[in-house]
């Protein structure tokens, strides 16, 4: 099987604190990979580095077949073929729901985009994405005018609209009710028959091992454990650093 | 009536130069107090080609345009660095800086004496001395200024600088390069504020660097806050109701130096009452 991300060596640090320490790992291509660690761990900021939020202080990322990379810029993630949640959802909160999921789908040159009208193509894709979320009814409504649960959705319908191969969720399950639980398990769940690549930060033991192909343990910036979630999940190290017992 | 006409020109001037300062603060997001120094550079740009080279307004009018926007460009590119409060003051000092020249390239814009003797616009032998065709100028102007900005604002164009306002890191992950994005609708803004500062040069037939200071700055934010930030409509409104304001002041019979002084005072009340009762202007529904 082959790889849709690999980390060597990364690190990132935020002034003493090494929040990314010697970090490597392989994320194979149409699974889901579940990363687990404790609070504070070092996850988000994990995907926040390859996504070019944070600047990586270290190591190298290979995505996909591309080259070798020492650093990656927020814009170019897109090109990559890699879309994202955020676990503070951000949401384009003064624009409608619908303008939110355009904004994954319009030209990206800003002369290309100037020309550019939402079209028949767009409102069909909108339509899919918001009424696969439940919010089709709701695209007119300002993104700040939601439920919580709500606008965890839209940022997930967002991440869908960008039609990348890799998307990056960041405790999506966090906070929603059960049937918006279902409804997200479902998306990864085709994301995977797709033959997409997801990675999945959650703390839920029960999602992770219902979802999960493999998953990541980190501990402080580090990889503890990797593999399936069977032997993950029992192995002692995890369960003592991990599950607090 | 003539008065009348002469508001109308001011209103169609600010106008301008409010709604392509709403393309940078209300629709990007970026707080800029810099506006009327391309507004200057435009007049002053306008004013040389008109004077020094003999050219036809309408050839010189552009021209000013383009050298603006290759100013604003530097500029853009040294505020990109900057976000919010940062940005808002790094504007503010290019302000000064643009001001400052103004005041002190002599043999250039001759300083605080200023330009008299600025031409009015001419086309095939046609001249627009009388004042009512200068307001049909400035109409013509404004209509086309507004349709520009009305065209990239309902493009992709104008919802991505929205979504840079909203959240500039998010977007970016979704494959927009922001800078360019943000340099170019300052540039075409900045261009735009140009237009008006040769419409306001050749109207009044006078320039002087007063005119472009930072006080002009905050004056057209404040028509773009009183309006409504955001929306096109909103400034337009702004302009005519900030432009009239001081007028009606000095309607109620106030002397005109104390009128002047309080045509101040009132934009600073009129400030801080939208801030606290109505963050959204007048029309607009985006709150700073
Ligand atoms: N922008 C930042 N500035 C400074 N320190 C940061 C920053 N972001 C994260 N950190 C620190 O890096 C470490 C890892 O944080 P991170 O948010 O990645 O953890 P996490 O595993 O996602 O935790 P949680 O499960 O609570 O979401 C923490 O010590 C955190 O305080
Ligand atoms: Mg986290």
């Amino acid at each position: 099987m082959t790889n849709a991300l690999e980390t060597k060596q990364l690190v990132k640090k935020f002034g003493g604190v090494v929040a990314i320490d010697r970090f490597s790992v392989q994320i194979r291509k149409g699974e889901i990979t579940g990363i687990i660690g404790p609070n504070g761990s070092g996850k988000t900021t994990f995907i926040n580095v390859l996504t070019g939020i944070s600047a990586m202080d270290g190591g190298r990322v290979v995505i996909g077949d591309q080259q070798e990379k020492g650093g990656i810029k927020a814009w170019e993630v897109f090109e990559l073929g890699i879309a994202r949640t955020f676990q503070n959802i951000r949401l384009f909160e003064q624009m409608s729901v619908q303008d939110n999921v355009l904004i994954a789908m319009t030209k990206r040159s800003p002369l290309a985009a100037l020309f550019e009208r939402h079209r028949d193509i767009h409102e069909t894709l909108v339509k899919e994405v918001l009424t696969r979320v439940g919010l089709y009814d709701k695209r007119r409504a300002l993104a700040k005018e939601l439920s919580y649960g709500q606008r965890k959705l839209l940022e997930i319908a967002r991440a869908l609209a960008t039609s990348a191969d890799m998307i990056l969720f960041d405790e999506p399950f966090a906070g929603l009710f059960p049937e918006m639980v279902r409804v997200v398990s479902d998306i990864l769940k085709e994301l995977r028959a797709g033959e997409k690549t997801v990675v999945l930060i959650e703390h839920d033991m029960a999602i992770i091992r219902e979802l999960c192909d493999r998953i990541i343990v980190m501990d402080a910036g580090q990889l503890l454990a990797e593999g399936m979630p069977k032997q993950v999940l029992t192995n002692p190290a995890v369960i003592e650093a991990y599950l607090g017992v | 009536m003539e008065y009348l006409i002469h508001i109308a020109i001011f209103s169609a001037i600010f106008g301008i130069l409010a709604i392509s300062l709403d393309l940078i603060v209300g629709y990007t997001g970026m707080l800029s107090v810099a506006h009327a120094a391309f507004y200057g550079i435009g007049a002053y740009a306008t004013t040389l080609l008109l004077k020094m080279l003999g050219l036809n307004f309408f050839f010189a009018l552009p021209l000013a345009v383009v050298i603006t926007m290759l100013v604003a460009l530097l500029i853009g590119v040294v505020l990109s660095k900057f976000k919010t409060d940062y940005y808002a003051l790094a504007s503010l000092g290019f302000g000064v800086i643009v001001y400052v020249v103004f005041q002190n390239w002599l043999q250039v814009t001759r300083g605080p004496f200023g330009i008299p003797g600025i031409p009015r616009p001419d086309m095939f032998g046609f001249t627009f001395v009388e004042n009512v065709a200068f307001l049909l100028l400035a109409l013509v102007v404004l209509a086309c200024v507004y349709a520009l900005a009305r065209f990239m604002v309902r493009s992709s164009f104008g919802r991505i600088l929205t979504a840079i306002r909203e959240d500039e890191t998010a977007i970016s992950v979704f494959g927009y390069r922001t800078t360019s994005y943000k340099l170019i609708i300052f540039t075409i803004a900045a261009g735009m504020a140009a237009i008006a500062g040769g419409l306001y040069a050749s109207y009044i037939t006078f320039i002087a660097p007063s005119a472009f200071s930072v006080n002009e700055s905050i004056f057209i934010l404040a028509i773009v806050i009183l309006g409504g930030a955001g929306s096109l409509r909103g400034p337009l409104m702004g302009a005519v109701v900030l432009v009239l304001l001081p007028e009606l002041l000095r309607f109620v019979g106030l002397p005109s130096d104390i009128a002047a002084q309080m045509r101040q005072l009132l934009y600073g009340v009129i400030l801080v009452l939208l801030m606290l009762y109505r963050p959204q202007g007048l029309v607009g529904t985006y709150k700073l």
